[in-house]
């Protein structure tokens, strides 16, 4: 098929060209950078968290007023609910990956450091956190019950009382020390200098402002109490989820009747929750590509129905000059092959122009090259789906219209 | 004329369903997905106080040195050390420090359970300066701040909770079991964005229930129930930790005028410049005073999926656009034989224009329908893509009903311009030999 019959005849309608061609070159530029945008978020959804989120629960209670014998309260409330049946382990963690409210530390390796080499790790507070949470120890020891020291006695005695060893995430010794053992290192974290006895595999944090360090995280043997937004942590088997919960806040209440339980729910709805924008923006970028594609479609069958029913003399020509059905449809097919083309690479431009400035405004990586080839191929695809109807239509005119008018 | 063609219009748009159905929903889904974005969009960005926005000012003093912030950006929050200083210097016209608590109410009726309520520590001149609308009495008095007294405003639906929305002005409100005064009762009233605590709250929250005042709250030691960041460890103890170098405050003055603004900003220097040669700052003052929408700017108030979906559906509106011109180059095109007759019968090329513009209008019209009908559609769902306190925001109100039919028609008269201008370049004795 020869190409240039066709762009001179294009170069005649240049108008209508060009709609098509910016048509198709918008749609790639927005559908590139959205399709890139739903990437990001469907990659942020799927950060894992580290724990057995099946088998976890949390329940936020208020005390009301001073409580003066925090400790024993809290060993009471722990104790209540590991009888509850079905219950497998029990603490209080000051905060759990995906929450809304993150206790972060700065970390260096030495005290007299001017920068911290990690600006911001979370630090868990919370008995047994590795074993009711489900996280892997891969190196050195959990923490045992002699190392532990009270939130409030640790708060108040300042550096005295403050432990003096800590439990850190893969992802954070793999940062700190990039050539390997991290146990037995020591680190300091805001003024107070703690050896590292054990690593564990992951432990995401809670509001995660930046994915890169999403698994920065740091255990601290330090018991909670009631305060500062901790929350009970429960662990129990999948099936007996809904039941225990509502055992364990029922329990909590018989216990202390004027304590205000301000959240209870699976760790499935905490997740839902911090993901919640994410999953609803995915769904609205996706809808809208899909909108702009069938958009984009209906007009080129609508310019292309139009373009037949304009040449349909000139058609009718060639076809009495003996040019085969076929080699009309595949000049309309051609012809459009060669719009889309045109429109790609232009489009694909544009993307890369809105890339820079989304790169600029929102921090958002580069996108990448792969981009490119699939969504030329998409466009070329959806070009040809939309002019085969025209093109078929116009490959039934008939020879005789060029006799007639 | 124009009821004519307008007459004319509708016939054409009969003449041709599926081509008229294209355009129709092509502007009525682009306007509704630009225009239900918008609404998301305007709830965002739009200003909390627009009487008042350019006189208030939030004050950040940077405690923290280079080594400990980014960029030369002072922390976004204040000591207690700071706040306290600045309240008690009165340099400003009104002034108020401010953090937000998380007290729980108790009812007299010992069957009631607790209530935890979202609740501020204000000074006296909070009141006032945001114009906090109040139903009964007023606010407590800077002598009340002065006494550290346990004085209380309370919003109408907690006093609807606590007194059956009666008289509550004098009476007790149990705190935590401590007392506290009625001062006054203010009406339900949430400002959106939150600018006086875009910190804590992101803009967006439930209503605040209660305020007492911050010298009371302090000596309570009730914690922020915000955020608290430490650049170092602030040592044992309430006392230790208000003498830190800890953040967790906010502070807003009132300046009426530019020169209030100027002059302050120089104090604010001298302040910093005051800590400096006292050794407790060993960089150069730096400080910001900034109004409402250049905080709620520097705070990134509106979210990124907002300026992002409003930017995917402009885009969207623009293709629509383009399709809708190609569809109508199509429609005016096919119809150049009728075109010609007019013409040769003396239409001149000025009637042509209104016909085919009033045509198109139509089209607009009818695209804008669809479009208000999809927009009521979508405002429902922006609770699906944004979270419940930005999407009560987003409402169809009348200024978005007209936003959008005008837009509808604008953008399909836009997109009828080339198409009108080719129809009216028809020439007449062509169109009648060829047929």
């Amino acid at each position: 098929m020869d190409i240039l019959p066709i762009l001179s005849t294009l170069r005649r309608h240049k108008v209508t060209a060009a709609l098509v061609i910016l048509e198709i070159a918008l749609t790639c530029a927005i559908v590139c950078n959205a399709v890139f945008l739903v990437g990001q978020r469907l990659d942020n959804i799927s950060t894992p968290s580290g724990i057995v989120e099946n088998e976890l629960l949390q329940i936020t209670a208020n005390g009301i007023g001073d409580q003066p014998d925090a400790h024993a309260r809290i060993t009471a409330d722990l104790a209540g609910l590991r009888q509850i049946s079905g219950v497998d382990s029990v603490t209080m963690a000051n905060q759990v990956p995906f929450g809304s409210s993150s206790w972060n530390s700065s970390i260096k390796l030495s005290l007299d450091q001017k920068r911290p080499t990690v600006q911001s790790v979370t630090v868990y507070y919370g008995e047994d956190i590795p074993k009711v949470f489900g996280v892997e120890i891969i190196a050195g020891r959990a923490f045992q019950t002699n190392d532990y020291t009270w939130f409030d006695d640790a708060a108040k005695s300042g550096n005295a009382t403050f432990p003096k060893i800590a439990i850190i995430s893969d992802a954070l010794a793999r940062k700190l020390f990039p050539d390997g053992n991290a146990v037995g290192k020591t680190i300091v974290t805001g003024t107070n200098e703690v050896r590292i006895v054990g690593v564990v595999k992951r432990l995401t944090r809670p509001s995660i402002m930046d994915y890169s360090t999403a698994g920065y995280s740091m255990l601290l043997p330090i018991r909670m109490t009631m305060s500062m937004g901790a929350s009970f942590i429960i662990r129990t088997q999948p099936a007996e989820r809904e039941r225990v919960l509502a055992a364990a806040v029922t329990k909590l209440k018989a216990m202390d009747n004027r304590r205000v339980i301000t959240e209870k729910r699976t760790f499935d709805d905490v997740r839902k929750a911090y993901f919640a924008s994410d999953r609803a923006m995915t769904g609205l970028l996706i809808g809208v590509c899909v909108a702009l594609m069938i958009v984009t479609a209906l007009g080129i069958v609508g310019l292309g129905s139009f373009w037949v029913a304009q040449r349909r003399r000139q058609i009718g020509v060639r076809r009495a000059l003996g040019a085969r059905r076929k080699d009309i449809l595949r000049y309309f097919q051609t012809e459009n092959f060669l719009l889309a083309t045109i429109g790609i690479v232009i489009g694909m431009v544009m993307a890369f122009g809105i890339n820079l400035l989304l790169m600029a405004h929102y921090e958002l990586p580069r996108l990448p090259a792969i981009y490119f080839p699939v969504g030329a191929v998409l466009l070329w695809l959806l070009g040809q789906v939309a002019v085969l109807g025209p093109a078929l239509r116009a490959a039934s005119v008939p020879p005789v219209v060029a006799t007639r008018g | 004329m124009f009821a004519y063609y307008l007459q004319l219009g509708l016939r054409s748009l009969r003449r041709n369903p599926m081509l008229t159905a294209l355009m129709v929903m092509a502007i009525g889904f682009g306007v509704a997905a630009s225009m239900t974005t918008y609404s998301v969009f305007r709830a965002t960005s739009r200003n909390p106080i627009p009487q008042k926005s350019d006189v208030l000012y939030m004050v950040q003093v940077d405690n923290w040195g280079p080594e400990n912030t980014e960029k030369g950006e002072p922390p976004d929050a204040l000591t207690y050390i700071d706040a306290v200083a600045l309240g008690r210097a009165k340099q400003a016209h009104r002034q108020t420090a401010i953090y937000p608590i998380g007290p729980s109410v108790i009812p007299d009726d010992p069957s009631r359970l607790p209530m935890r309520q979202g609740a501020y520590a204000v000074g006296a001149d909070f009141f006032p300066m945001f114009e906090a609308p109040f139903l009964q009495g007023g606010p407590w008095t800077t002598e009340d701040d002065d006494k550290h007294a346990s004085v209380i405003v309370i919003d109408r639906k907690l006093n609807d909770k606590l007194f059956n929305g009666g008289q509550s002005v004098g009476k007790q409100v149990n705190l935590d079991g401590r007392l506290f005064r009625v001062a006054g009762v203010i009406d339900e009233w949430n400002p959106q964005p939150r600018f006086f605590d875009v910190v804590n709250t992101g803009g967006f929250d439930d209503p605040p229930g209660l305020y007492i005042p911050y010298s009371r709250a302090v000596d309570l030691q009730l914690p922020t129930n915000g955020n608290n960041n430490c650049a170092k460890d602030p040592g044992e103890g309430w006392d230790n930790y208000i003498r830190s170098e800890c953040i967790w405050n906010g502070f807003w003055v009132e300046l009426p005028s530019k020169a209030d603004a100027v002059a302050y900003k120089r104090y604010l220097e001298g302040y910093a410049a005051e800590q400096q040669r006292a050794g407790r700052f060993s960089w150069a003052p730096n400080v910001r005073l900034r109004n409402v929408m250049e905080w709620l700017d520097v705070q990134h108030v509106v979210p990124p999926e907002s300026q992002i979906s409003l930017a995917v559906s402009l885009g969207f509106l623009v293709i629509c656009l383009v399709n809708t011109v190609g569809l109508l180059l199509a429609k005016f095109m096919r119809r150049a034989p009728e075109i010609g007759v007019r013409r040769a019968l003396g239409a001149s090329r000025r009637t042509i224009y209104a016909q085919f513009l009033i045509e198109a209008g139509t089209v607009g019209l009818a695209g804008g329908l669809l479009g208000l009908i999809l927009t009521g559609v979508g405002v429902l769902g922006v609770g699906l893509v944004f979270p419940k306190d930005i999407a009560r925001l987003a409402t169809l109100d009348p200024t978005l009903i007209l936003l959008t039919l005008v837009v509808a028609v604008a953008a399909s008269l836009i997109a009828a311009f080339y198409p009108t201008w080719r129809a009216a370049q028809v020439q007449p004795a062509w169109q009648l030999k060829s047929n």
